[in-house]
C-alpha cells in the first residue's frame, strides 16, 4: 500500500479544514416580504378602482389600433397592392412586419419554458407579463400574413381543409411548416399562460367582493383549490408544458428562418439563419420585456418584486443575445467573401454600402453597439437609461428585419428588375395600429388579470421552504415565529 | 347538513405543514389532503402520493400528434392527391418532419394540459373544503390539513386529538 501512503506527500494539503462559505443568493423578493403582502400587492392591481391613466392609455391604445382595422380594411377592399407590394419586392413590410412580431414573443416563452427547466428563480416576478407579451405579440404577427394572402377570405386554404378543387397544402414548402409552427406556438403559448394562472385566479376568485367578479373569477378558476395532491400533478404539467415549449420555441423562429434560407435568393440562402433568427427572436424579445416591465414597476410600485437583480439578468440576457446577433452579422459577411459567390458577394456589399446603407446602420447600432452598454453596472442600474437601451432594441431588430428582406429582393440576380422599395401610406399606418392593437390587449391584461404568478413567487421566497424555517432569512426573522405560531 | 365530511387542522408555516404531513401519513391515513396556497416543496413526498399519471397524458398526444402529422402529409401529398410540386417526392419522411414535429408539440401539450385537469379531477363547482369559514385565506397565506371522515381510521375525538398533537393552530369540525 504505498501508493496511499505517498499520497499525503505528493499533494500536500493546502487547508487544515473545509469550512463552509456563507454566500447568501440575491434575494427575489426585497424587503422579507411574507405571503400576504405579495397576494395584497398582486391583486389590488386588479381589485383598485380603474386609475385615471389607464382609461387614457386605454383610449389612445383603442385609437392607434384603428389604424391597423382601417388599413387592414382599405387593403381587403381595395387589393393587396396599397401595402407597397411590388416587383421585386413582394413580401414588403408586411412580413417584416410579421417577422418582427413573432420573434418578440420569443422571450415569453424563453422566461417561462426555457429558464424553468434551468432553474432560474427570477423568471416568476416577470414570467406572467412575458407570456402575455408573447401571446399578445404572436396575435400582432398573424394579421399580416393572413392579409398577405391578399384574398383574406381564402386564407383557410392554408390550412388542411377539405376544399371544392380537393387540393390539398404543400407540405414541401417552408410557408406551410410555418402555418403548422405559428399556430401551433399560439395554441401552446396560450394553453401554458392560462395553465399557469389558474391558481391566481382562485386567489383572485376567493378576494371576490362583486357578483360578475366572483363568476367572472370563478369560471376562469374551474374550481382550484390548492390542494396538494393537484399541485403533484399541476406542477408535473408544468414542467412538461416547459419541456414542450423548449423545443417548440426553438422551432418556430427557425421555421420563420427557413422562409428565407431555402429559398435560392443571395443574403437569404446561408445555414446560419436559424441559430441567428433564434437569438435575435429572443433578443429582441427581452427588449421588449424590458420596455414593458420598467414602466410598470415604476407605476405599481413593484420594486421589491421586480428587483434590481431581475434587471441585472435581463440586462445580461439582452447583452449575449446582442453579441449572438452581432456575431451572426459577421458571420454572413466571412461566408460570403469565403463562400467566393459573386451573388452573395454583392448581396452583403449591397447591404452595407448600397441603397440601404442608412438601414444597415441603424440595425448595427441599435442591435450591437447599444447593448454592448449593458457591460456597465451603472448602466443596468439606471432605469431610465436601461429602458432606452431597450427601445433601440425594438428598432434595431425591426430594421434587422426590414434589411434581410428588402435588400435581398430589391437587388436580386436581374439588375432589370431592381428597385428602391418605399412603403405606402397604408403600411405604415397598419404597422403603428399593431402597437395600439397589442397595447389595448396588454392593458386589458394588466386590469383583469393577476400581472404576476402570486403563487409561484410565494414558491420561490425564504418562508415557503419547508426546511429552511428555522434557520430563516437573516433579518426579519424575530418577529415571524411569533406570527406564524 | 350534520354529517361531519371531516376535521380541518390550520397551520401557520409550511415547516409545520410539512411535519403533520409526514405524521399523518405514517398514521395509515388516505383520505386527506394538505391545502396550500402554492406548491409547498417536497410535500408530495412527505405525504407519500405516488409520480403523477400526467405524463401518460403527454405521451400519447405526442404520439399521435407525430403519427397524425406524418399520415396527413402521405394522405394528402401521395394518396389523396398526388401532384409533383418542383420535381420532388410525393412523400417521404423528411420534408413533412417541421409539420408532424410541431404535431406532435401541439397535441402533448393538449394531453398535458388537459390530463392535468382531468388528473385533478377539474373543472368541478364546489368542494365541501370551500365551506370552511376561513377558506379565502388558504389561497392566500394559510394552510390546512383536511382528514375525510370517509377514511377506515377516522374517529371524531381521537382524530382531533392527534391533529392537535400536530402544532396545529386550530381543529374544526366540517359539516357536509
Amino acid at each position: 500500500m504505498a501508493y496511499t501512503e505517498d499520497v499525503p506527500m505528493v499533494r500536500p494539503v493546502v487547508l487544515d479544514e473545509v469550512r463552509q462559505t456563507h454566500m447568501p443568493r440575491r434575494p427575489l423578493v426585497l424587503n422579507n416580504r411574507d405571503f400576504h403582502w405579495i397576494t395584497e400587492k398582486v391583486c389590488r392591481i386588479v381589485e383598485e378602482k380603474t386609475p385615471n391613466w389607464w382609461w387614457v392609455c386605454f383610449l389612445v391604445a383603442g385609437f392607434v389600433a384603428s389604424f391597423t382595422g382601417a388599413g387592414l380594411l382599405y387593403l381587403v377592399s381595395t387589393g393587396v397592392g396599397v401595402w407597397g407590394l411590388r416587383g421585386p419586392v413582394y413580401w414588403g413590410w408586411a412580413i417584416v412586419n410579421f417577422v418582427f412580431w413573432i420573434g418578440i414573443g420569443h422571450a415569453g416563452t424563453l422566461i417561462s419554458a426555457i429558464l424553468c427547466l434551468l432553474k432560474q428563480k427570477w423568471r416568476t416576478s416577470i414570467n406572467r407579463t412575458a407570456e402575455a407579451m408573447t401571446i399578445f405579440a404572436v396575435m400582432c404577427a398573424g394579421i399580416f400574413p393572413l392579409f398577405h394572402v391578399g384574398r383574406i377570405w381564402f386564407a383557410w386554404w392554408l390550412f388542411p381543409l377539405p376544399n371544392s378543387q380537393s387540393i390539398w397544402p404543400n407540405f414541401r414548402s417552408p410557408l406551410e411548416w410555418d402555418v403548422f409552427a405559428v399556430s401551433t406556438y399560439f395554441t401552446v403559448s396560450l394553453l401554458f399562460w392560462y395553465m399557469g394562472m389558474v391558481p391566481d385566479l382562485a386567489t383572485l376568485r376567493d378576494r371576490a367582493k362583486k357578483t360578475w367578479r366572483k363568476y367572472f373569477y370563478g369560471f376562469l378558476a374551474v374550481g382550484w383549490r390548492g390542494s396538494c395532491r393537484h399541485w403533484a400533478n399541476y406542477e408535473m404539467a408544468y414542467l412538461l408544458l416547459a419541456g414542450l415549449s423548449t423545443p417548440l420555441v426553438l422551432s418556430v423562429h427557425t421555421i420563420v428562418s427557413f422562409d428565407f434560407a431555402v429559398a435560392n435568393l443571395p443574403g437569404w440562402h446561408t445555414t446560419i439563419f436559424p441559430p441567428y433568427f433564434v437569438a435575435g427572436a429572443i433578443f429582441s424579445g427581452f427588449g421588449m420585456v424590458l420596455t414593458l416591465i420598467l414602466p410598470l414597476r415604476a407605476v405599481y410600485g413593484l420594486h421589491d418584486l421586480i428587483t434590481q437583480y431581475h434587471i441585472d439578468c435581463m440586462c445580461k440576457i439582452t447583452l449575449a443575445t446582442g453579441s449572438m446577433v452581432g456575431y451572426g452579422y459577421a458571420m454572413e459577411f466571412f461566408i460570403s467573401w469565403y463562400g467566393a459567390n459573386p451573388y452573395e458577394g454583392f448581396a452583403f456589399i449591397n447591404r452595407a454600402f448600397g441603397p440601404y446603407w442608412w438601414a444597415y446602420l441603424i440595425m448595427i447600432t441599435c442591435n450591437v453597439i447599444s447593448p454592448q452598454l449593458f457591460w456597465s453596472r451603472w448602466i443596468r442600474e439606471n432605469t431610465a437609461l436601461v429602458w432606452i437601451i431597450s427601445i433601440f432594441v425594438n428598432i434595431g431588430m425591426w430594421f434587422e428585419r426590414f434589411v434581410i428582406i428588402v435588400t435581398s429582393l430589391a437587388n436580386d440576380y436581374m439588375p432589370a428588375n431592381w428597385d428602391y422599395f418605399t412603403p405606402t401610406v397604408v403600411d405604415i399606418f397598419t404597422f403603428v395600429g399593431t402597437f395600439g392593437f397589442f397595447s389595448f390587449l396588454f392593458l386589458l391584461f394588466i386590469r383583469f388579470l393577476p400581472l404576476m404568478a402570486m403563487a409561484e413567487i410565494k414558491h420561490v421566497i425564504p418562508q415557503a421552504d419547508p426546511h429552511m424555517h428555522h434557520e430563516g432569512p437573516s433579518h426579519g426573522d424575530h418577529h415571524e415565529p411569533e406570527r406564524l405560531t | 347538513m350534520s354529517k361531519t365530511f371531516g376535521l380541518i387542522a390550520t397551520f401557520g408555516n409550511t415547516h409545520k405543514l410539512y411535519q403533520a404531513a409526514e405524521e399523518i401519513c405514517d398514521a395509515g391515513f388516505k383520505h386527506w389532503d394538505v391545502y396550500s396556497p402554492f406548491p409547498v416543496h417536497g410535500l408530495e413526498g412527505a405525504m407519500g402520493l405516488k409520480r403523477s399519471k400526467v405524463p401518460v397524458f403527454t405521451l400519447v398526444g405526442g404520439v399521435i400528434g407525430f403519427i397524425s402529422g406524418m399520415l396527413m402529409a402521405w394522405y394528402m401529398g401521395e394518396f389523396d392527391f398526388p401532384l409533383v410540386v418542383g420535381g420532388k417526392p410525393l412523400f417521404s419522411p423528411i420534408f413533412p418532419f417541421p409539420v408532424a414535429y410541431e404535431m406532435t408539440i401541439l397535441l402533448a401539450s393538449f394531453g398535458t394540459f388537459f390530463g392535468m385537469f382531468i388528473t385533478n379531477r377539474l373543472p368541478r363547482h364546489h368542494h365541501p373544503v370551500m365551506d370552511f369559514n376561513k377558506w379565502p385565506g388558504i389561497t392566500d397565506d394559510q394552510f390546512l390539513i383536511l382528514l375525510e371522515a370517509k377514511d377506515d381510521k377516522f374517529d371524531l375525538e381521537e382524530t382531533r386529538q392527534f391533529l392537535e398533537s400536530l402544532h396545529s393552530l386550530e381543529v374544526v369540525e366540517l359539516k357536509e
